[in-house]
């Protein structure tokens, strides 16, 4: 890693309220994505579906780190950033299946979950486009006196975007309270960080704007929890946005219909070998944080969560269709064209 | 009653929503410490200072941006482009943002921001400075669309525009901020959606709207020299539009032109001459014409802005058309 955090490492340094917290979130965002996975196959999910399998740490590990009042603002890759600040998983997968009980009522889809009473401000499908929206967000707290910011997460192909760097600059001269964080699982789509970047270590484009800028383990939760809690701490002191680039990896394809030919098997068994979860299972287990039998518990807790969220889905009503002219203007008696 | 220029009744209607509603701030490229780049924001930073008026780099896209994310979280930004020939840069987080995030979030966020700074041709700009856009934005569900042609309208509607909930387009011209018209002390706003009708007659109905309303009441004055009583409906906006007060104006004269700046295909001319068709066909006594700027960019030399641009001639033609008179 080119540059580290600050903080030193010591085996246990959370409570064990954070690791279970982990554990926990971590593991419900791969088994809701799996099922996702399945279900697309089954084509009860239709349109786009990308998965968030490997990325956990990255959304987990920010969570711990926040206040219940800080925003959150994400790509496309976004059912799990919701899931672990705690939205019903039933309303996420209906959502996909775009049913009425859906986070948006089916108007969303996969690519934008949005969960007002949580803080999550979307789900955004134009590569790059939430960056500059998170860099607002985070200024509405500024301008209005509280001490929270706004956390916006992007993938690495985002990176190349102008709108991303016109946010960067605004950012610094504006001492906006926003982590940009750059999720870099390696490829935007099937395009590598080598083949579309002429800079690789993607964190030292914040260096050109003068913002403090980190690369982290995105396969450690506790490095980004870390990471993203010095960055708080920063912008809740007024010293403006940070940049952290969350080194990871994604084992499923770009979305379900990407045959993975611009990567070997190797590379993705050798990320398996640095997986997020059982990194965090081994720290719990080997430091007696939580038992065997305690663990179980959870994977049987998450197993009957996701089974729940699948039947809701599966039982909720489809949405009217002529419920798309609502939400569409606040103007009640807005006069649409209708011929 | 009191004359002043359409941009200081702009100013007027920024300055009274900024005092009214601290949520409500200006931000664009030069607004703050040069005073606007056509001075339409003139002593606002001095009264508000730098916490609500805002100078940004040439960065359209990042700071519309900013303005949508403000937005959703509680604010409602004036977002000012010098000219929207350069919203086109920020185009996406006008469209795929603003205007679909209510519909996309199921309701969950709204963006009640103004875009607002001047549309159209203003003189011999060249092609990339001289484009009308009232009809692509016009064209996006999510979005209103409001083009005023006269500093009273400008002001109550811009007052109007601040207070939507939903995020609106107001769209002014170079070469109508030194227009003087009359505009009462006290305050009041004009409903978006509703047109106006200019000048009152009985032979012909010239619908028109923004900075070419200019065009269509010098030609209603020359037709009354010829004893032709053209009726002049200002649309005032394109999304929506008050359907109602054209279809009745035809139904009344039986013949209509429309006289807009931009360029012909898909334009709110072809939109109005769709629905006089569809619901005043029986009334027609001619076809409906347009005089829209010609299917070419508009170059610079003065010449060839006299053979692309609509003007008074032109509509003369148009008028003289729909009255089958030589």
């Amino acid at each position: 890693m080119a540059k580290k955090s600050t903080a030193t490492k010591s085996k246990v340094k959370y409570s064990k309220e954070t690791y279970t917290f982990w554990y926990e979130s971590m593991l419900l965002m791969r088994r809701f994505e799996e099922k996702a996975g399945q279900l697309y196959g089954q084509q009860k999910i239709r349109g786009f579906c990308h998965l968030y399998i490997g990325q956990e740490a990255c959304a987990s590990g920010a969570i711990t780190a926040l206040t219940k009042d800080d925003k959150w603002i994400t790509a496309y890759r976004d059912h799990a950033h919701p899931l672990g600040l705690g939205t019903d998983p039933g309303a996420i997968m209906a959502e996909l299946f775009g049913k009425a009980t859906g986070t948006t009522k089916g108007k969303g889809g996969s690519m934008h979950i949005f969960d007002k009473e949580r803080n999550f401000m979307g789900g955004h499908g134009i590569v790059g486009a939430q960056v500059p929206m998170g860099l607002g967000i985070g200024f509405a707290e500024k301008y209005k006196g509280t001490k929270n910011l706004c956390i916006c997460h992007m993938g690495d192909g985002a990176v190349r975007q102008g709108a991303v760097h016109e946010a960067f600059n605004l950012a610094m001269l504006y001492k906006t309270p926003v982590i940009f964080v750059i999720e870099n699982n390696g490829y935007a789509m099937g395009t590598s960080v080598k083949r579309s970047s002429n800079v690789e270590e993607l964190y030292t484009i914040g260096e050109a704007y003068d913002m403090p800028a980190f690369a982290v383990d995105g396969m450690n939760v506790e490095d980004i929890h870390e990471a993203v809690a010095e960055a708080a701490e920063r912008a809740r002191k007024g010293d403006g946005p940070t940049l952290l680039e969350f080194r990871t990896y994604r084992y499923k394809g770009h979305s379900m219909s990407d045959p993975q030919k611009y990567r070997t098997r190797e590379e993705v068994e050798e990320y398996k070998g640095r997986d997020p979860l059982e990194q965090v299972k081994k720290t719990i287990l080997d430091n007696d944080i939580l038992t065997q039998d305690e663990l179980t518990e959870i994977d049987k807790k998450v197993k009957k969560q996701v089974e729940d969220a699948v039947k809701f889905a599966e039982e909720s009503p489809w949405p009217d269709g002529q419920d798309a002219f609502k939400d569409v203007y606040l103007q009640e008696d807005y006069p649409f064209v209708m011929e | 009653m009191r004359v002043i220029q359409f941009r200081e009744a702009i100013r007027e209607a920024m300055n009274e929503e900024m005092r009214r509603d601290e949520n409500v701030f200006l931000m664009g490229e030069e607004v703050a410490e040069y005073n606007g780049a056509y001075k339409v924001s003139q002593g606002m930073l001095d009264e508000f200072g730098p916490n609500r008026v805002y100078d940004t780099p040439i960065a359209e896209l990042g700071f519309a941006g900013l303005g949508v994310g403000a937005g959703m979280n509680g604010l409602r930004p004036i977002i000012e482009f010098m000219t929207f020939n350069f919203s086109l840069v920020a185009i996406d987080q006008i469209i795929n943002s603003s205007a679909k995030m209510l519909a996309m979030s199921g309701g969950q966020y709204s963006v009640p921001i103004v875009f607002r700074g001047p549309t159209g041709s203003a003189g011999q700009l060249g092609a990339t400075h001289s484009s009308n856009f009232e009809n692509w934005f016009a064209n996006t569900p999510g979005l209103k669309v409001v083009v005023p042609s006269t500093p009273y309208d400008a002001k109550g509607l811009l007052k109007a525009s601040i207070r939507d909930n939903d995020p609106v387009i107001f769209m002014e011209s170079e070469m109508m901020y030194n227009d003087k018209g009359e505009v009462p002390e006290g305050e009041y706003l004009l409903p978006i959606g509703v047109a106006d009708i200019k000048r009152k007659g009985k032979d012909v109905t010239i619908i028109s709207f923004g900075k070419a309303m200019k065009i269509a009441l010098e030609a209603a004055e020359e037709l009354a020299k010829d004893g032709i009583e053209a009726e002049v409906i200002d649309l005032r906006t394109v999304r929506p539009i008050d359907y109602a007060t054209c279809l009745e104006s035809v139904k009344k004269t039986n013949r209509c032109v429309v006289v807009e700046e931009a360029n012909p295909l898909a334009a709110i001319s072809s939109e109005l001459t769709y629905h006089i068709q569809r619901n005043a066909f029986d009334y027609l006594d001619a076809p409906v014409i347009r005089v829209n700027s010609m299917d070419i960019p508009l170059s610079f030399s003065a010449p060839y802005i006299e053979a692309t641009l609509p003007n008074v001639k032109r509509t003369l033609e148009a008028v003289k058309q729909v009255m089958y008179k030589k």
